[in-house]
């Protein structure tokens, strides 16, 4: 759609700041630009190529690389809904057959008023509340027809849990605000001479020599 | 048939362990590193030697034992992707799989690449690899060379389980106007990719998703468009990558194959020449260490192209009485050229009888025209320059270096001289991996930003006609206002004691040869001072060399010094220095050439001064062109003789270093065209004398007889050295340049007119594969002087030098420096070299804006 407006690239300068190398501003940059547009456009990865001096090639990669940052225009309200096996067995699948019909689309896709996007999910590591889901990645959980029938119905009339859910691509906005001062003693990967401090000393640890043969 | 260097190599490798016996690895081992033990690795139950951080996979290659591979490349660092490499390793903690491509070699360590284990990882890694592979091998052309159909067959399993449906996409897709990928076949090695980021520094395509659904790609509408993209063709260990020249051309198994050296430019990319039905289908690049790794620019690669193209001349033409140019016999043709010549030369005129061109040629060719302009017609008025390069005899008493010696890791070099992507690419990709990787210290001076700027750790930006006052004062150190001096000062710096490589050459075509000259005079003087001469044209070096230059004869020497060594062959040589393209065509635009002859050259597009050129050749008397194609110059001459061309003669070439390494015959020429030698020997029987040339061993082996910097390059020396073989290097002083102030017109800018490697010249308009990547010309203007003249990119400007008025396009890139203007040689649309004043050491221009484009 657009690349970058003045007020990101002005956020995005920033960012890239924060890093010894720009190239690592990229995935921050990817939200920045989702924010924007709701999805990550091409004219903002060519963008985004530029600031931090890689190839538009380059930023796609890293792009595709995550589920999260889409490529095409969402609804407002991004549906995950989970069928992996803990979820299924409570019926995660019927709660997704139960959305489509629901919504009208397959999952994938985008209804045609742009408020909902559903989406068929791998395990989002909360079986204990399965069947759960995700609105716009805020975890919702044992859920039936009925209370997601509710759940659409509020976020439809802007009621209910729609207050608490941000509409999609704001995901990573608290992220972004750094602390006054933190950050200011990065340094340049190349400029550090020492081994990094996770690396065991050459002192004999009597204690680690069992394990190794 | 193999597809790359790695393969190549092992191949070697297998031959010499087939020959020696078994127990022999144990002595060889010490025979190889006398001074240095090594690292002991036990290989298979056999004791080796390696290399101190050498990588298990190539220590193992280098002992006969080759471990299947598809992503480790020796040109590139280890990924580590393909798995295919895991063989049984054990450092003293018992036995595990490790990729031994990512495994640098440790004392003791004990390798076992045949054990059950490690057989069983390599089948399980290929059932993984062929699981989405389409295995459409009878339709791709990489079947019969494919490494993953050959380490199938060597190490697989014998069937697939795999009974799901496989991954589908698109066949092929079109990713450059190049190359075509397709990603079903792709196993995801990242040599492509790899190549196009770490190599060739165009990061254009890049993995794209994740898991299962990874695929090569490159950015919607941002195609592949790298100078060296065919590279990724050649390296693909699938048929996943394809050129267009070559699909569905031929099959590896029907290929015949001779190697040979690239003459695309003067790099001297050592090649492989593959044809098939008398026809060359393919160059694939040889890995030699000391010039290409394996390497070839697209230009070069697909180069071929124009050799098959239907406009080749296959019949000599000459002039019927309606003044048009119709095919005659090779004896009508030789005669009406032969009594041209020698009616000059018997009316006392021999002066007036001029060679232009021969950079095309090879070696042999070149001396033997050498030997017939000088020896038999008896005139100087020869040279193989257009007036782009430099002085043959500054370029013969200056301390050479090599292009190793300029990539020497840790080194300090001065590049004054031509973009070199755009004119000498592969050189591109050693300087770029020498600042990269081996922390070569680059210093740039230039009249405007080139691909190696971004390298450089200082880059000297200087007007057209001063670059001797940026050398003065990097050599005193006093900046006299030619440089800013803090840039100076840590200019001077890095150079410190030195030693300094300088590549020298002529970086745009509006600065004059002495103004460069100059430049490369004043930087001798800094501390173990050695130069790169880099003059663009294929064989331009062997050429002069051979004597093909006023004032020169074979090997390197002038008229008195070379005299004495030609007495016993030769029956004659110049008594006095001729004159250079320029002067030729000045005289011959006066009408005081009578016989004016062009060696492949082209000088009504390729010349500077392109009107001087054509009305050259419009007021010589005769004008015979001995060419491949009928050139604009050559559709002005009288006779016409269609000469064999790059493959379809053998000989040898020389490259920028002074190597000298052999050219092969892979098929016959077109027609009745043939080599430049044997015109040279024919007219010469015709004019009553004898070359005393009849085999191109022969002259190959006279020239080592008769040039002393060739002493010992014989016929068959030359051939079976695979890299080639350096030229004696020059002794004694070196000649200064005269030490004018730079001369020009005044005016508000100066311009600059560069070469592009795609330019509007005959093979590139011949080869349908590079033909449409020809550039369109534009102006460039620095931000400053585009906000002065009130014009911003996209915009009109009508340039004007003591030629004439331009009008074109206009963008404007910060890298420029105020009070310059960019432009380019050749090209289709805004042509800056009708702007060039040959005279000069500079051309100024006017620059306003507007006009009519």
């Amino acid at each position: 759609m657009a690349r970058l407006s003045e007020e990101n690239v002005a956020r995005a300068h920033e960012m890239i700041a924060r890093y010894p190398v720009p190239k690592s501003a990229l995935i921050p940059l990817l939200h920045v630009a989702q924010e924007q547009d709701g999805y990550v456009a091409n004219d903002a990865m060519e963008h985004i190529a530029e600031l931090v001096g890689v190839t538009a090639a380059e930023v796609v990669g890293t792009c595709t690389f995550y589920e999260m940052f889409k490529r095409h225009p969402v609804g407002t309200y991004v549906l995950n809904i989970c069928t992996n096996i803990a979820c299924q067995l409570l019926g995660g699948e019927e709660l997704l057959a139960h959305a489509e019909e629901r919504l009208g689309i397959r999952a994938g896709a985008t209804t045609d008023d742009k408020m909902f996007t559903i989406e068929d999910v791998e395990c989002i590591a909360a079986c204990t509340e399965a069947p759960c889901l995700q609105v716009n990645y805020r975890y919702y959980g044992r859920i039936d027809p009925d209370r997601l029938d509710q759940m659409i119905e509020e976020l439809r009339a802007g009621t209910g849990i729609a207050a608490e859910i941000p509409v999609h691509g704001t995901l990573a906005q608290t992220l972004q605000h750094l602390p006054e001062g933190q950050g200011d003693d990065i340094i340049h990967p190349d400029l550090i001479t020492e081994a990094p401090v996770w690396f065991r000393s050459d002192e004999p640890e009597e204690a680690t020599t069992g394990g190794a043969a | 048939m193999s597809d790359d260097a790695a393969v190549t190599e092992t191949e070697e490798t297998e031959e010499t362990e087939e020959a020696e016996t078994e127990e022999a690895t144990a002595e060889e081992t010490v025979e190889e590193a006398p001074a240095d033990p090594g690292v002991s690795v036990t290989i298979n139950g056999a004791p080796v030697s390696a290399k101190p951080g050498e990588l298990l996979i190539d220590a193992a290659e280098r002992h006969g034992t080759y471990i299947p591979r598809f992503c480790y490349h020796p040109r590139m660092k280890p990924v580590g992707m393909c798995r295919m490499c895991l063989v049984e390793v054990d450092t003293g903690r018992g036995m595990s799989l490790q990729p031994s491509c990512m495994l640098p070699v440790s004392d003791g360590m004990v390798v076992e690449t045949e054990s059950p284990a490690s057989k069983a990882a390599q089948d399980g890694v290929l059932e993984f690899l062929l699981i989405n592979h389409p295995l459409d091998c009878p339709v791709c052309d990489k079947g019969g060379e494919c490494p993953l159909q050959d380490q199938t067959m060597a190490y697989g399993p014998g069937e697939s389980r795999f009974v799901e449906e496989k991954r589908h996409y698109e066949k092929p897709i079109p990713i450059s106007e190049t190359v075509y990928l397709d990603r079903e076949r792709c196993i995801l090695c990242d040599r492509c990719t790899r190549f196009a980021a770490d190599v060739a520094g165009d990061a254009l395509i890049h993995f794209q998703g994740r898991g299962s659904n990874t695929e090569v790609n490159t950015f919607p509408d941002h195609p592949f468009a790298s100078y060296f993209s065919g590279n990724t063709v050649q390296i693909c260990p699938v048929g996943a990558l394809t050129a267009k020249p070559y699909r569905f051309k031929a099959r590896p198994w029907d290929l015949e194959e001779t190697n040979s050296t690239c003459t695309g430019c003067s790099v001297g990319c050592r090649i492989t020449v593959q044809s098939s039905r008398d026809q060359v289908v393919r160059y694939q690049g040889v890995d030699i260490d000391p010039v290409n790794w394996g390497w070839l620019c697209d230009k070069g690669r697909f180069g071929f192209e124009a050799l098959n193209s239907e406009d080749r001349l296959t019949d000599a033409l000459t002039r019927n009485d309606n003044g048009d140019l119709v095919p005659v016999s090779w004896g009508n043709a030789l005669g009406l050229a032969a009594a041209a010549l020698r009616t000059a030369r018997d009316s006392g005129r021999a002066e007036n009888i001029a060679v232009i061109g021969g950079s095309r040629l090879t070696n042999e060719d070149a001396y033997a025209w050498t030997k017939f302009a000088k020896g038999i017609l008896g005139t100087d008025n020869v040279d193989a320059q257009l007036g782009d390069g430099l002085d043959a005899e500054f370029l013969a008493t200056l301390p050479r270096a090599t292009i190793d010696e300029v990539c020497e890791p840790g080194g300090t070099v001065i590049w004054l001289g031509p973009d070199p992507r755009e004119e000498l690419p592969v050189l591109f990709l050693r300087m770029r991996h020498a600042v990269e990787e081996d922390k070569v210290k680059l210093i740039e001076l230039s009249s405007a930003p080139t691909s190696l700027s971004t390298l450089a750790s200082a880059s000297v930006a200087y007007r057209p006609g001063e670059a001797a006052a940026v050398a003065q004062a990097i050599v005193t150190g006093d900046a006299a206002g030619a440089i800013d001096p803090t840039a100076l000062e840590s200019i001077r710096a890095t150079i410190g004691d030195g030693p300094v490589r300088i590549v020298v050459g002529r970086p745009d075509q509006a600065e004059s040869a002495r103004s460069i000259e100059a430049a490369a005079f004043a930087l001798s003087s800094l501390p173990g001072a050695s130069f790169l001469p880099v003059l663009r044209r294929a064989n331009v070096n062997g050429a002069i060399d051979m004597g093909l230059s006023p004032g020169r004869l074979p090997g390197r020497t002038s008229l008195e010094a070379g005299r004495a060594n030609l007495d016993s062959t030769w029956t004659m040589t110049p008594g006095t220095p001729g004159k250079g393209t320029y002067e030729i065509l000045l005289d011959a635009a006066f009408g005081k050439i009578d016989v004016l002859i062009l060696l492949g050259a082209d000088p009504a597009i390729d010349f500077g001064d392109k009107s001087l050129a054509i009305e050259a050749l419009n007021g010589a008397r005769t004008v015979i062109a001995l060419d491949q194609f009928l050139t604009p110059s050559a559709s002005l001459a009288d006779v016409v003789l269609p000469v064999a061309g790059f493959a379809e003669t053998t000989g040898t070439t020389t490259n920028i270093e002074g190597r000298v390494s052999a050219l092969d015959q892979k098929v016959n020429a077109p027609g009745t065209a043939r080599s430049d030698w044997m015109v040279a020997a024919e007219l010469a029987l015709r004019l009553g004398a004898d070359l005393g040339l009849e085999s191109v061993d022969q002259i190959t082996d006279e020239i080592a007889r008769v040039a002393p910097t060739h002493a010992g390059i014989t016929a068959e020396a030359v051939k079976s050295a695979n890299d080639g073989i350096l030229t004696g290097t020059a002794t004694g002083p070196i000649v200064a340049p005269a030490a004018d102030e730079p001369t020009g017109d005044a005016g508000e800018f100066r311009i600059l007119v560069r070469r592009t490697l795609y330019d509007y010249g005959t093979l590139v308009s011949q080869c349908p594969a590079s033909a449409p990547l020809a550039s369109t010309g534009s102006f460039v203007l620095s931000p400053a002087d585009g906000e002065r003249l009130g014009v911003t990119s996209g915009d009109t400007v009508t340039v004007t030098s003591a030629k004439g008025p331009l009008a074109g396009p206009v963008q404007i890139d910060d890298g420029i420096t105020p009070g310059t203007i960019l432009s380019w040689f050749n090209v289709a649309g805004t042509d800056g070299s009708y702007l060039i004043d040959v005279d000069g050491d500079y051309t100024a221009v006017s620059v306003e804006a507007g006009g009519d484009a």
